[in-house]
C-alpha cells in the first residue's frame, strides 16, 4: 500500500485547481452539485410560493416561467448529473482496483468546465429580457425568439454537455482498461456496470443535444431555418431531435442510482445480489430501448397512428427489463437478514418511489390517455417521482453508504434516519397531490390556476418547504462527518462486500497503486 | 508498482491504450453529433415520402368534380390563423369549424385587417394537422397561393376553397387548418418587432412546394 504517499500533494487552492486525483475531483463534483442543488431548490420554492393560491401574487408570469425553466436545467445538468459523475470518480477506481481514472488530466478539465457553465446559466437570468422562459426542453419558436439570456443558456448547455461527454469517455476508459487483474466484466460491481452503460448512453445522446442546440443557435443568429416554419423549417423537427437525446437522458439520470441500489440492498440484506447477470442484461436492454421511444414525449404533435402505436408499445416494453430489476431487488431482500441503516432506508424508499414513478410512466405511455395527461401536473408528478424518487434517493443512499469510507468517520445515524423520513414525508406531500391536480386538468408551467385546485396546491407548497428545510439536516450531517466523529472501520458495514471496503477509512490519497488480486 | 500507476504516472502501454480508447470514443461523439444534424434531412425525406408534415396539396375544379363524395361519414374541419409578430394585421377565420363529407367542396373566409398606417405585403403559410391528413386536404383556391398587399387600414375577407378527398383515413375525424401570416419585407417586419419570411428563410423559392405546386 502506498499510505506513505498520503500527503504528497499541493495544498490550498492549487490542490483543487490542478488536481488530477480521482478522490479530489469526486469531492469537487459533489460540492459543485450540492451548491447547484441549493440554487435549484430555492427556485422551486419561488415556484411553489407563487402557486400557494390562485391569482398572481409574488412574481410576474414571465419570471415564473424562467424559474420553471432554469430550475429544471439546474437540477438536471447542474445537480443530478454532476453528483453521479462525482460518485463515479470517487468509487469506480476503488471498486475495480484501479489507482485512478484512466485520463486524470482530462478529468480535471471535465470538472472545471462546470463552474463556468453554471455561471453562464445563472447569469442568463440577469440579462435584459431575462433568462429562457419556454421550458427546459427549449422548444422553438420560443427558444428562437428569446433574448440574449437564451444565448447564455444555450452556450451553458453546450459546456455542460461537453463536460459530461469528457467525464463519460474517462469512465469508459477507466472501466475497460484499468480493472485489476482477474476482475472480469461479469465480476464487476453493479455500480460500475450501470455507470459503464450510462457513459455509453451519454456519448451517444449528448452530442445529439449539442446538434440541436447548435441548430437553435444558428437559427437565432446565422440565418438558418431548421426550426422556423416561415423559412421552410419545422419546429416539430426540434422536438424529435431533442427527445432523441431527452429520453436516453432520463436513463442517464436513473441508471447510476439503480447501480447504487444494487450495491446497498445486498449489503444490508446480507445476501448477494439476486440475478446479477439478469441485472446487467436488464440495464443494457433499458439503455438500448431508450433510443427508440423518444416520440412518446410528443404524442400530441399529430403523428400518424402507426407511429403512435409503435412508440406506445416500445415504451411499454421498457417496463419488462425495469420489472426484472425491481424483482431482483425484492428477491435480494427476500429472507435476508435485513437491517435498516440510513443507506438501506434510502434504497428501499427509492425502489418504492421509483415504482410509483414507473407506473405513472406506464399510464403516460398509453397514447390515448396521454392526450389527456400531456402538459399537466400529472407529468410533473411522474418525473419528480422518477428523478427525485429514484435518482436523488439513490444519491443520498450512496452518500450515506460511502461517507464513512470517504471521511473515516461514522455519520450520525439517528439524524440520518430523521433526514430520510422527513424527506420522504415532504417529498410525497409535495408530489403526490400533483397526480390528482394533473388528472383534474391543471396545466404545468402556469403561475395561476383555477380555484378548485387550491387545496392540493397548498399541500404541495407546504410539502416543498418541508422537504427543502429537511435537507438542512443532511448538510449538517455531512459537514459533521467531515470534521470528526466516531472512527469508521475499514469495512464500515457488516455485510459490505467489494474492493473499496478493503481500503482503510479514509482511503489513502493514492489507493491501489499495486493492483489487488481478485479471486 | 507492478501494474498500473505510481505517483500519477501510468505505464506507457496503458497510457497508449487509454489515449487510443479516448480517441475512439471521441470519434463516436463526433459521429453522433453529425447524426443529430443528419436527423434534419432524414426528417424531411420521411415527411415528404409519407406526406405527414402538414403541407397541404392543391387541386382544381375539374379534378374535384370527377371524384366521388363519401356520404357515409363526416369530418370536422377546424380553422385557425395567426399574424406573426412582424405583421401588424388582425387575422382570423370567420368560420371556426364546419362538418363536411369527404369529396365535398367547401368554402370558408378569413378576415384580414391592416392595423398599420402604411401599405404592407404578407404571405400566409398553411399547415394541417394531423399530419397524415395533409395530403388529402386539397385547396382549389386560397389567399395563400399569392402574396397579399393591404392598404393602410384596409379590411378584406379572403376565401379558401378546399376539398378533403375520400382517401382520408377513417381514423381521422377532425382536421385543423392553420395559417401563419408573415410580413415579406425584412425592414418592415423588424419595425414591428418580428421576423419576416425572407429573413427567416433563405428565399421565397423555398416555399414553392408548399403553396404553388400544381396538383399538390
Amino acid at each position: 500500500m502506498s499510505a506513505d504517499h498520503h500527503a504528497e500533494h499541493p495544498t490550498g487552492l492549487s490542490r483543487w485547481l490542478f488536481t488530477t486525483n480521482h478522490k479530489d475531483i469526486g469531492t469537487l463534483y459533489l460540492v459543485f452539485a450540492f451548491t447547484m442543488a441549493v440554487i435549484g431548490g430555492l427556485m422551486s420554492l419561488v415556484i411553489r410560493s407563487e402557486l400557494w393560491q390562485p391569482g398572481l401574487q409574488l412574481v410576474d408570469p414571465h419570471f415564473f416561467n424562467q424559474m420553471t425553466t432554469v430550475h429544471a436545467l439546474v437540477m438536471i445538468f447542474g445537480f443530478a448529473m454532476p453528483a453521479f459523475v462525482g460518485l463515479a470518480n470517487w468509487m469506480i477506481p476503488m471498486m475495480i482496483g484501479a489507482p485512478d481514472m484512466a485520463l486524470p488530466r482530462m478529468n480535471n478539465w471535465s470538472f472545471w468546465i462546470l463552474p463556468f457553465a453554471a455561471t453562464l446559466l445563472i447569469l442568463g437570468l440577469f440579462m435584459p429580457g431575462g433568462g429562457p422562459a419556454g421550458g427546459w426542453t427549449l422548444y422553438p419558436p420560443l427558444s428562437v425568439q428569446g433574448g440574449i439570456g437564451t444565448d447564455f443558456t444555450l452556450l451553458s448547455i453546450h459546456l455542460l454537455g461537453m463536460s459530461s461527454i469528457l467525464g463519460s469517455i474517462n469512465i469508459i476508459a477507466t472501466i475497460l482498461n484499468m480493472r485489476a487483474p482477474g476482475m472480469t466484466l461479469m465480476k464487476m460491481p453493479m455500480f460500475a456496470w450501470t455507470w459503464l452503460i450510462t457513459a455509453f448512453l451519454l456519448i451517444a445522446a449528448m452530442p445529439v443535444l449539442a446538434g440541436a442546440i447548435t441548430m437553435l443557435i444558428t437559427d437565432r443568429h446565422f440565418g438558418t431555418h431548421f426550426f422556423n416554419a416561415a423559412g421552410g423549417g419545422d419546429p416539430v423537427l426540434f422536438q424529435h431531435v431533442f427527445w432523441f437525446f431527452g429520453h436516453p437522458e432520463v436513463y442517464i439520470l436513473v441508471l447510476p442510482a439503480f447501480g447504487v441500489f444494487s450495491q446497498i440492498i445486498p449489503t444490508f440484506a446480507r445476501k448477494p445480489l439476486f440475478g446479477y447477470a439478469s441485472m446487467v442484461y436488464a440495464t443494457a436492454s433499458i439503455a438500448l430501448l431508450s433510443f427508440i421511444v423518444w416520440a412518446h414525449h410528443m404524442y400530441t404533435v399529430g403523428m400518424p397512428m402507426a407511429g403512435e402505436l409503435f412508440f406506445m408499445y416500445a415504451t411499454m416494453l421498457i417496463a419488462v427489463p425495469t420489472g426484472v430489476k425491481i424483482f431482483n431487488w425484492v428477491s435480494t431482500m427476500w429472507r435476508g437478514s435485513m437491517t435498516f441503516e440510513t443507506p438501506m432506508l434510502w434504497s428501499i424508499g427509492g425502489v418504492f418511489t421509483f415504482a410509483i414513478g414507473g407506473f405513472s410512466g406506464l399510464m403516460l405511455a398509453i397514447t390515448p390517455a396521454d392526450f389527456q395527461y400531456q402538459d399537466t401536473y400529472f407529468v410533473v408528478a411522474h418525473f419528480h417521482y422518477v428523478i427525485f424518487g429514484a435518482t436523488i434517493y439513490g444519491l443520498f443512499a450512496a452518500i450515506y453508504f460511502w461517507l464513512p469510507k470517504w471521511t473515516g468517520h461514522m455519520y450520525n445515524e439517528t439524524l440520518g434516519k430523521w433526514h430520510f423520513w422527513l424527506t420522504t414525508i415532504g417529498f410525497n406531500l409535495t408530489f403526490f397531490p400533483q397526480h390528482f391536480l394533473g388528472l383534474a386538468g391543471m396545466p404545468r408551467r402556469i403561475p395561476d390556476y383555477a380555484l378548485q385546485f387550491t387545496e392540493f396546491n397548498q399541500w404541495s407548497t407546504i410539502g416543498a418547504f418541508f422537504t427543502i428545510t429537511a435537507q438542512l439536516i443532511f448538510f449538517y450531517i455531512a459537514i459533521r462527518a467531515m470534521k470528526g466523529g466516531a472512527k469508521a472501520t475499514d469495512k464500515v458495514w457488516e455485510g459490505a462486500d467489494g474492493l473499496e471496503w478493503t481500503l482503510p477509512s479514509p482511503p489513502p490519497y493514492h489507493s491501489f497503486a499495486v493492483a489487488p488480486k481478485i479471486k | 508498482m507492478t501494474d498500473a500507476m505510481h505517483d500519477g504516472k501510468q505505464k506507457p502501454s496503458l497510457r497508449t491504450a487509454n489515449r487510443r480508447l479516448a480517441l475512439k470514443l471521441g470519434g463516436v461523439t463526433l459521429a453522433m453529433f453529425a447524426f443529430g444534424y443528419a436527423l434534419s434531412p432524414m426528417y424531411d425525406v420521411m415527411c415528404r415520402a409519407l406526406g405527414i408534415n402538414g403541407k397541404t396539396g392543391r387541386t382544381d375544379v375539374q379534378t374535384v368534380a370527377a371524384e366521388p363524395v363519401d356520404l357515409t361519414r363526416t369530418v370536422t374541419v377546424e380553422f385557425t390563423g395567426l399574424a406573426t409578430s412582424g405583421l401588424p394585421w388582425e387575422f382570423k377565420p370567420l368560420t371556426k369549424k364546419l362538418e363536411l363529407h369527404p369529396g365535398e367542396t367547401r368554402e370558408v373566409k378569413y378576415l384580414v385587417r391592416n392595423l398599420a398606417k402604411e401599405e404592407i405585403t404578407g404571405q400566409a403559410i398553411p399547415s394541417v394537422t394531423p399530419g397524415e391528413s395533409a395530403p388529402h386536404f386539397k385547396k382549389i383556391e386560397c389567399f395563400c397561393f399569392t402574396r397579399q398587399t393591404m392598404k393602410p387600414g384596409e379590411t378584406r375577407e379572403m376565401p379558401v376553397r378546399f376539398v378533403v378527398d375520400a382517401g382520408l383515413d377513417r381514423d381521422v375525424q377532425t382536421i385543423t387548418l392553420s395559417y401563419s401570416f408573415f410580413n415579406i419585407d425584412k425592414a418592415s417586419a423588424e419595425k414591428y418587432g418580428g421576423t419576416s419570411l425572407a429573413q427567416a428563410g433563405e428565399s421565397a423559392e423555398h416555399h414553392d412546394h408548399v403553396h404553388s405546386a400544381p396538383g399538390g
